[in-house]
């Protein structure tokens, strides 16, 4: 096991660059994901990582030693692919035992420790198939035995359960993370599902357009937002960012947008400098919303939208007079209708405030 | 009603008149299976009586003509050997390097491929054969058939690697391969379907030509079967039916064992193909 760093690394494809530049390091034996939308740089990342790409410039360095020029197979890395990359002309066991194979292990020594690991991932009576005859399931379930069938200092995951299907998924996730708690192993784990990163990681690499936008445990990045692209990408669904006017008044914060009824907020120095712009995001999670009576204070108004049943609690969603929507996450046994009037009522402890540039204001006493 | 016996007269024209085409087609190829066991063959269709294999024995007494096939295999083999080994790994060179322009080299040696086997190159073709003294070798034809050949197999081997994903060689990489142990562990046998096709499509192509070997070659020794065929005309230049006809059938053999050989060892795929 070992750290992983890159120092100002960038990588341009022609005219296109994939990442302009960034720095960060991950300690040995952290879990961390790396998360965005496609196109944000963070697969790119991953296989510099590996080796497939060589950056256009700065250094990758695996557990302290520079590797950015080094061929990925003297790297002592494991990489999981999304498409499990299985080789078709060799059965499960020569497939499991095909990184022993190119050590040169004899036949019989591969075999048994493919076995091994296969049976702790229990495709063990699958050895003598070929990956066209096992289910996706088991297929992903190889390719993850043939990365760990040997010794490495780092395991790559390039979103290897997005072609699997949601309860399957699920258990495959249960189990990575369970097995990285259990070896201690580093790990960077490429995907553009918030919940899989949040379940997995130790920390998240938020990544947008090419950059970390934020480098955090997932608990904090879920609380802590530090920008409103943070936001509104983390959590099932994402935080509510409604557009605001503000102004300080009286020692007080008052915002105003349509169907928003927020007498006062308490105001810092921070609240104020941004406020001087006159507007704000301000952020609300789904879950912190409730229904409440028309017209009470601290709550947001419109017409109801959507109202998703998703079994134990109901997704509300409700179009403001500005045509924004709220998404609210809640318990109700309600008959409410399209078109019918609906007020959120929220706790002014769970509002998140963003600035005009759509950076997190620190909350007063952070 | 009405319409169902529209639907009935219109399907019972269309077979009937896709059974005519087809027998029209078909005529030939039955005139090829039983001319050959025919003692008075002529260029009628005729179902033989006795059924005979002595146009065959005359055949095989013909040594010119038996020696001709032995070099039709020297040279087919040649070729193939040539051009699929090197179409192999200039394809995959093509498809997984960025070499810029890489496209349009493809294109442009597509483009003067046909020219180089064609019947338009022949004299610059005979003049550098000569000028480098191979005139009169197997090694001759092989080559002048790799270069005409090579950028077609080229085009339809880079076109079946580039639908094989990078990621084979790149787990094989990763898990410690060299890009050599990846290529040939890993990517060759992925891509043999293809090498496949280009083989065989590679050996009929020579197997079946007549210019080349009839401008490059002069020995009698080293002539083909499509240049040994003439040996079965008259020297007043009519063919003699019966022995054409048997000699006919036994330089297709190969191509067709060859085919037989080809689809149940490996099957053929064309997937990964030419793209639209």
């Amino acid at each position: 096991m070992a750290s992983v760093e890159f120092q100002n690394v960038s990588k341009t494809f022609g005219s296109f660059t994939a990442v302009p530049d960034i720095s960060f390091s991950i300690a040995d034996g952290e879990f961390v994901c790396l998360l965005g939308p496609s196109g944000c740089g963070k697969t790119t990342s991953l296989r510099m990582i590996a080796g497939l790409e060589t950056p256009s410039a700065g250094k990758v360095l695996i557990g302290g030693k520079d590797v950015t020029y080094l061929h990925p197979k003297d790297r002592q890395i494991s990489m999981v692919f999304q498409d499990y990359a299985l080789y078709p002309h060799m059965n499960l066991a020569d497939n499991i035992a095909y990184p022993l194979k190119v050590r040169g292990e004899s036949e019989d020594k591969r075999h048994a420790r493919a076995r091994e690991v296969a049976d702790v991932l229990k495709i063990g009576d699958l050895m003598g198939r070929l990956p066209s005859q096992i289910s996706g399931g088991q297929q992903q379930r190889t390719s993850l035995a043939r990365a760990l069938v040997y010794p490495s200092q780092v395991y790559l995951f390039d979103e290897p359960l997005s072609n699997l299907d949601a309860k399957l998924r699920l258990e495959a996730r249960g189990f990575l993370n369970h097995l990285q708690r259990d070896m201690g192993m580093t790990a960077v784990y490429v995907t553009h599902d918030q919940a899989e990163a949040m379940a997995l990681a130790t920390r998240i690499a938020v990544m947008d357009k090419g950059r970390i936008v934020q480098f955090a445990p997932p608990i904090e990045i879920y609380r802590r937002p530090a920008t409103t692209f943070v936001a509104n990408f983390v959590g099932n669904p994402p935080m509510n960012l409604v557009p605001v006017a503000a102004m300080v008044d009286g020692g007080q914060l008052r915002l105003r947008a349509d169907g928003l009824t927020l007498p006062s907020l308490p105001v810092s120095d921070a609240i104020a400098k941004a406020a001087a712009a006159g507007k704000m995001t301000l952020g609300i999670r789904p879950e912190h919303l409730r229904m409440a009576e028309a017209g009470s204070a601290n709550t947001i108004a419109g017409k109801l939208f959507a109202n998703e049943n998703m079994g134990p609690e109901s997704l509300v969603t409700m179009e403001r007079a500005d045509s924004g929507r709220v998404t609210a996450r809640i318990f109700t046994d309600d008959e409410i209708r399209t078109g019918d009037q609906v007020t959120l009522s929220f706790d002014t402890r769970h509002v998140t405030l963003f600035d005009e540039t759509g950076a997190r204001i620190p909350a007063i006493g952070e | 009603m009405q319409i169902s016996r529209s639907i009935y007269m219109r399907r019972a024209v269309f077979s009937v008149v896709a059974s005519l085409i087809g027998v029209v087609f078909a005529l030939p190829l039955v005139w090829f299976i039983f001319a050959p066991f025919n003692a008075r063959a002529e260029l009628g269709l005729a179902i033989p009586s006795p059924f005979t294999l002595s146009n065959f024995v005359t055949v095989f007494q013909n040594s010119f003509a038996m020696h001709a096939l032995l070099n039709s295999l020297i040279q087919a083999i040649g070729g193939v050997i040539l051009v699929g080994g090197a179409a192999t790994l200039a394809a995959y060179a093509l498809s997984r390097s960025s070499i810029p322009g890489k496209g349009a080299v493809t294109y442009i040696l597509l483009l003067f491929s046909s020219v180089v086997s064609g019947s338009a190159a022949m004299v610059p073709i005979f003049l550098i054969i000569s000028a480098i003294g191979l005139i009169d070798t197997h090694l001759a034809v092989i080559l002048v058939f790799a270069g005409g050949l090579l950028p077609t197999a080229m085009f339809i081997l880079r076109d079946f690697i580039d639908a094989i994903p990078r990621s084979y060689e790149e787990s094989a990489m990763v898990a410690g391969a060299s890009p050599i142990q990846a290529f040939f562990d890993v990517a060759l046998p992925v891509i043999r379907p293809g090498i496949v096709v280009v083989v065989v499509w590679a050996f009929v192509n020579i197997w079946g030509s007549f210019l080349i070997p009839f401008i490059l070659l002069r020995k009698d020794t080293l002539m083909p079967a499509s240049v040994a065929i003439y040996s079965f005309y008259s020297e007043a230049g009519t063919p003699i039916v019966t022995l054409l006809a048997a000699y006919s059938l036994i330089y297709s053999l190969p191509v067709i064992v060859l085919y037989l050989f080809v689809n149940w060892k490996f099957g053929f795929r064309f997937f990964g193909g030419i793209k639209s």
